[in-house]
């Protein structure tokens, strides 16, 4: 169907734009986190305290990878079933995450510091809501593999729709624990 | 996969090649519309972007008669502007509004999105030897987003409180404040959603540029034997998707600020009367993030002129281009050092002169390579067979504009110099010169170079030349005053200087500036005249390789179906500048799928 076949034994085109994608994604964050370093060393900066939940939500995305890597694997062995169960799992472990990205800013919000108090906590809902943008993105392309397994008419033996997804979510996943790090760190 | 060949009855001889390969169903929504071959993709730019153009430089011609008749009324302005221009008089409000979309507009949608968008999309997959690019899903969406950024952008035009108005740069907090000014409210917003959507739009275009070149070439294209433009466009999209990114993080900071109440960029401000409680903010912040983009943004604009420059200046001297390597060299350097001068923008934002000396120097660099570049031009052409193609005058005409747009960069670059020229009509010339007029002469070269392979006929070259004398000695009497301007003070984005006793003198020469605007703005109709006519009536070809060019792109048939090449795709012997060397049937060439014969050495 795709006109653009793999003309040379090098890496799928696919995979390698993935990861022309990350680097793009990762300027975008290199913007937003040094815009903050920028604004840290002026004067008048507070810092903020990182929500308890966001530890939480580490573990659980850090687990929805492992899931994935599994489901990938299973993919691989050409054990559906099993690659349907690790797959939603992945997907519930991400939506978890989001949700719980959710309620820890929830209780900032409920503890009076919400998104405009201090340039600070402007930064931390921004940059981890786009962070959590691009989760969410990752889940929808999950999703949309989770009914193409379900349905019979198509079959897909080819690894690469699903490698190149599960990198994007082992990325997204680090670049969470990038961020988390980073903020931590520098506040 | 299927390759299919359509001709829309065209020269029978030239169809015989095409005839065996069979049709796959096609309806006109997938063929032209969603299309998501590049070729047609590319020729969706191409359009879209000549609408902008014109939309962009009728701009201009409106502003340009306020600043030549400022003491004028035009009374059909009212008509068709409303009260924009109530008697026949541009306000100053939309005044602003004009230079500021003038800018965006002819920056992003036409010299971004109409040059590289148009340039990358047709020859990567032809000129490498690919059947399609890496993704031509993500390509059609590339130009979708596009379209749907140029639709959200023209509504803008239309909203009362009118369009955006602060300057292309969007500085904030004019611009983040919607009661500071009539283009700070709706417009700006509708220019932010537009600019997001259309960096999607180029980062999509920009990976897939960067993925099919290096991972689709056809057997033996090395690196080191692409065409030139290759690794222009090569560059040009690894600039975007580096750059780009960081422009959206700046723009949704933004949004922000002007929607919920945020201060990224904000502080301190006191506007008719009422302090506003933002506060530690900076605004400066914004200039950075935004001239992270803006800077490398002008090499975007020229990388793919200067790819397109060189494979024609070769092509029609009939000599191999001088210093390939040196040309690839500087590309890579201009490249980088893109990246490392933003703040060569922000001189007198005041910002630390020892980190200023560090940008001077890195800016004064730049010549380096890019002295390189016309070096090897003029080389190329020096004792050349020079044939006087419209595309071969407006690639000289470049090289021209480049130099001298380029050498008023060196007096730019320097952040002494600059506290006196910063904002004056002297960097208005500067980069229309080397980076608006240059850029759309490398457009229009590869637009006369590539039609032949575009639409299977040729343009009209009485109107060509016609076209490129007059665009050509207009851009020099429209810019070159300015310099003078310029130097003695006259500031820009100014709505009237008629007040000011020492702009007054001026008063003539704005006149005279205004009318070569009118004039040029008119040719330019002889170009789109030329085109479109030409789609449907121009010569038809004779010669499927018309120009007696090496590259790839002119071994597929005359018109060339989704998949390029109806049978294998052709191997690579050879680079793609071996002019002035005897073919088999004794031409001056010797195209890239050519083997090398037993009386060569390798290339």
């Amino acid at each position: 169907m795709s006109v653009a076949l793999v003309q040379k034994n090098k890496i799928h085109p696919h995979k390698f734009a993935l990861w022309v994608a990350i680097g793009s994604i990762l300027m975008m964050f290199a913007g937003l986190t040094s815009a903050y370093v920028v604004k840290r060393s002026q004067a008048n900066w507070t810092t903020f305290e990182i929500p308890v939940l966001f530890w939480y939500s580490t573990a659980v995305i850090l687990l929805s990878s492992v899931t994935l890597y599994l489901a990938t694997k299973a993919f691989k062995e050409r054990r559906s079933g099993k690659y349907r169960l690790y797959l939603a799992t992945s997907i519930l472990l991400g939506v978890l995450f989001v949700v719980l990205q959710v309620l820890g800013f929830r209780n900032l919000w409920l503890q009076g510091l919400n998104l405009t108090v201090t340039v600070a906590y402007s930064f931390l809902y921004v940059i981890v809501g786009l962070h959590a943008l691009h989760v969410i993105g990752g889940l929808v392309a999950m999703v949309v593999m989770y009914i193409k397994a379900l349905s019979s008419k198509m079959k897909m033996y080819s690894p690469v729709p699903l490698e190149v997804m599960g990198t994007y979510w082992h990325f997204v996943d680090l670049l969470w624990v990038y961020l988390l790090l980073f903020l931590l760190m520098i506040r | 996969m299927s390759s299919e060949a359509v001709l829309h009855g065209s020269s029978a001889h030239l169809a015989d090649d095409a005839h065996h390969v069979h049709h796959h169903h096609e309806t006109f929504i997938t063929k032209y519309v969603f299309s998501q071959d590049h070729k047609m993709i590319a020729k969706q730019f191409l359009i879209t972007g000549m609408i902008w153009a014109v939309i962009g430089g009728l701009f201009s011609v409106i502003f340009r008669l306020q600043l030549g008749y400022p003491d004028q009324t035009f009374p059909w302005l009212e008509d068709i502007l409303g009260h924009w221009a109530k008697g026949g008089k541009i306000q100053p409000e939309f005044y602003y509004a004009l230079v500021t979309m003038h800018g965006t507009v002819l920056v992003f949608f036409v010299l971004t999105a109409g040059l590289s968008g148009t340039f990358a999309n047709f020859l990567i997959p032809l000129q490498i030897g690919a059947r399609d690019m890496a993704s031509p899903l993500l390509n059609m969406l590339s130009y979708w987003f596009f379209f749907i950024a140029s639709v959200i952008m023209i509504s803008s035009l239309f909203v009362q409180t009118g369009p955006a108005a602060g300057g292309w740069t969007v500085y904030p907090p004019l611009s983040a404040l919607g009661d500071a000014s009539q283009g700070s409210k709706i417009g700006m917003d509708l220019w932010l959603i537009s600019m997001a959507i259309f960096i999607v739009s180029s980062l999509l275009g920009g990976l897939n540029y960067i993925t099919t070149i290096l991972t689709m070439r056809t057997k033996g294209m090395s690196m080191t034997r692409m065409p030139l433009t290759m690794w222009a466009l090569f560059f040009t999209a690894v600039l975007g998707v580096l750059s780009f990114p960081v422009l959206l993080s700046g723009c949704i900071l933004l949004i922000f600020d002007r929607n919920l109440g945020t201060s990224f960029f904000l502080s301190d401000i006191v506007v008719a009367g009422k302090i506003l409680p933002n506060e530690g903010g900076s605004a400066i912040l914004f200039q950075h993030l935004f001239w992270f983009l803006g800077h490398p943004e002008v090499y975007i604009i020229m990388l793919p002129a200067m790819g397109m420059v060189s494979e024609i200046l070769s092509i029609n001297s009939r000599k191999p281009i001088f210093g390939y390597m040196a040309m690839v060299g500087s590309l890579f350097a201009i490249c980088t050092l893109a990246l490392l001068v933003w703040a060569h923008h922000m001189f007198v934002t005041g910002l630390n002169p020892f980190l200023g000396a560090v940008f001077v120097l890195l800016t004064l660099l730049i010549a380096v390579p890019s002295a390189i570049k016309v070096f090897n031009w003029l080389t190329t052409l020096w004792k050349g067979n020079i044939r006087f193609t419209p595309a071969m005058l407006f690639a000289i005409g470049f090289v021209s504009l480049f130099i001298s747009g380029g050498l008023t960069g060196i007096f730019l670059g320097n952040s002494a110099l600059d506290i006196h020229l910063h904002d004056t009509y002297f960097v208005v010339a500067h980069f229309h010169i080397v980076m608006g007029v240059a850029s759309f002469f490398g457009m229009f070269a590869g637009v006369y170079h590539w039609f032949p392979k575009m639409y299977g006929r040729h343009m009209n070259h009485t109107l060509a030349y016609l076209h490129f004398w007059i665009t050509m000695v207009g851009a020099y009497l429209i810019f070159w005053p300015m310099h003078y301007q310029g130097l003695s003070g006259m500031p820009r984005r100014y709505y009237d200087f008629s007040n000011w006793e020492s702009f007054k003198q001026y008063a003539e020469l704005n006149q005279f500036i205004s009318l070569v605007v009118i004039i040029v703005f008119a040719a330019q109709f002889l170009f789109l005249f030329n085109f479109f006519y030409s789609i449907f009536k121009g010569r038809k070809l004779t010669d499927l390789n018309p120009w007696g060019a090496n590259t790839l792109e002119w071994t597929t048939p005359l018109r060339p179906g989704h998949g390029n090449w109806p049978g294998e795709i052709p191997e690579v012997h050879r680079w793609a500048y071996d002019y002035a060397k005897e073919g088999k049937n004794g031409e001056d060439f010797i195209p890239q799928n050519v083997p090398v014969g037993e009386d060569e050495t390798r290339h």
